[in-house]
């Protein structure tokens, strides 16, 4: 599967974890595009952390506005019913624990749901952004990336080696193979997305996997 | 009545080498472009910078760092300026980078006279080495302080002769926290109009916080246009 089409893969299963009536933050990249393929039947509010609740569609040329925005500094418009406030508003109201689902991107995951996504070191450093603050107020955490790195290693291990984002933040991982849960009796194994074996999966997966399929 | 300037040279008089200015926008979007354009013209220098981003490399702080003014910065995210990795790299910038929320909740603080709150943000990562950790019913929290500046600046769409600042869209996301917490605060503004003609409900940031007012247009760029088929 070429990379294009495992990335909408992805975004496709994820969007099925928005339930009707859900607050949603998705970050940067890969999460962003889950919103092209949210269901017409289900009511949600997209967050932006910049100050917008009620992310719209993209912007037409006509539309285009300087002064609108997403966290990724894409120009956007804003949905019906949207507000807009301040960055300490922003962030009250994630932290307050009033956002429903965050789907995030991911460098590592550990198998108690430690997060790494912000940094490499040796690499230079963008920065965090609002992931820290995120992966602690969001009701359920999310993590959609690839099942392996570039290299094949897995990107689900035993410990993180990158620095963290969080500790055991994670709620639940997507990737183009399998869906995984983090939880508290260790990972667990809900979905094959391929024509893989839980062995198969095992395989690219550090940690000991336990089969709920 | 504030003092309401006519240009961005003059609304900068007083700013001195090495304030801490806050300096508001979240990307190029909401950012004062013509008071840092004056602070480049001035060339003040070894300055501390706390801003969500640093522009990007022909505009916002992005300026301000290609002619080496700048001493040192927070920010939450950096990564769209080549000009910011060299001097990093270089040793020539020190950066200090913030969790975004907990940046906009040290900026309120420090605008609110609260001197340090606890928050969960970065429990565990590298930006709570060196903090109190603290644990409120299990959970643990870190402790991070206020920040305030010397000078604080701001860009609005509206205002007026009292002071009062109205922000358009996702162009307020960091200014009122940043118009708050300046000892200075220079706002700059689309449409500065009477005091009176702005509907009290509307109000984001009340004039309470500004000293200096300024009318200036803005170029309105773009960072990332992204646009779907009409």
């Amino acid at each position: 599967m070429d990379k294009k089409a495992s990335r909408e893969k992805i975004a496709r299963r994820a969007e099925q974890e928005i339930k009707d009536g859900d607050y949603v933050n998705l970050g940067i990249g890969m999460p962003t595009m889950v919103a092209n393929f949210l269901s017409e039947h289900k009511k949600v509010m997209l967050q932006s952390e910049n100050g917008l609740l009620g992310i719209g569609r993209y912007p037409t040329e006509e539309e285009l506005d300087a002064d609108l925005i997403n966290a990724g500094k894409e120009t956007v418009t804003a949905a019906k019913g949207a507000a807009y406030f301040s960055s300490a508003e922003s962030f009250a109201m994630i932290r307050g624990g009033n956002i429903d689902i965050a789907i995030l991107g991911a460098m590592e995951v550990a198998e108690n749901g430690d997060l790494a996504n912000w940094m490499i070191p040796g690499k230079m450093i963008k920065g965090m952004g609002g992931a820290m603050d995120l992966v602690h107020g969001a009701q359920r955490v999310i993590i959609i990336m690839d099942h392996v790195s570039r290299d094949g290693t897995p990107k689900i291990v035993n410990n993180c080696s990158l620095p963290l984002t969080g500790i055991g933040v994670v709620d639940r991982i997507i990737t183009e193979r399998a869906v995984i849960d983090v939880t508290e009796s260790g990972l667990i194994l809900q979905e094959i997305l391929d024509d893989s074996s839980f062995e198969e999966i095992q395989k690219v997966t550090e940690p000991k996997l336990k089969n709920n399929i | 009545m504030k003092q309401i300037y006519e240009t961005a040279d003059e609304i900068i008089d007083g700013i001195e080498d090495g304030a801490t200015i806050l300096v508001g926008g979240f990307g190029l979007c909401g950012i004062p472009e013509n008071v840092i354009q004056a602070l480049v013209k001035k060339g003040t220098t070894n300055l501390t910078i706390v801003s969500n981003n640093c522009g990007v490399d022909d505009w916002g702080l992005g300026l301000l760092l290609k002619k080496k003014q700048i001493k040192k910065i927070y920010a939450s995210y950096v990564g769209e300026n080549k000009e910011f990795e060299r001097q990093v790299i270089n040793g020539e910038l020190e950066v200090e980078l913030v969790p975004q929320g907990t940046l906009a909740e040290r900026l309120r603080a420090g605008g609110a006279g609260i001197p340090a709150f606890y928050t969960p943000a970065g429990v565990g990562t590298p930006v709570a080495e060196g903090k109190e950790i603290r644990t409120f019913e299990g959970k643990e929290y870190l402790l991070e302080r206020a920040i305030k500046g010397d000078v604080s600046i701001v860009r609005a769409h509206t205002g007026d002769t009292y002071g009062n600042l109205v922000y358009r869209k996702t162009a307020q996301n960091f200014n009122p926290m940043i118009a708050a917490a300046g000892k200075l605060t220079i706002a700059e503004v689309e449409n500065l109009q009477e005091a009176g003609s702005i509907d009290p409900h509307h109000i984001h940031t009340p004039g309470i916080y500004v000293n200096r007012m300024l009318e200036a247009a803005q170029e309105n760029r773009i960072e990332r246009k992204t646009v779907r088929e009409a």
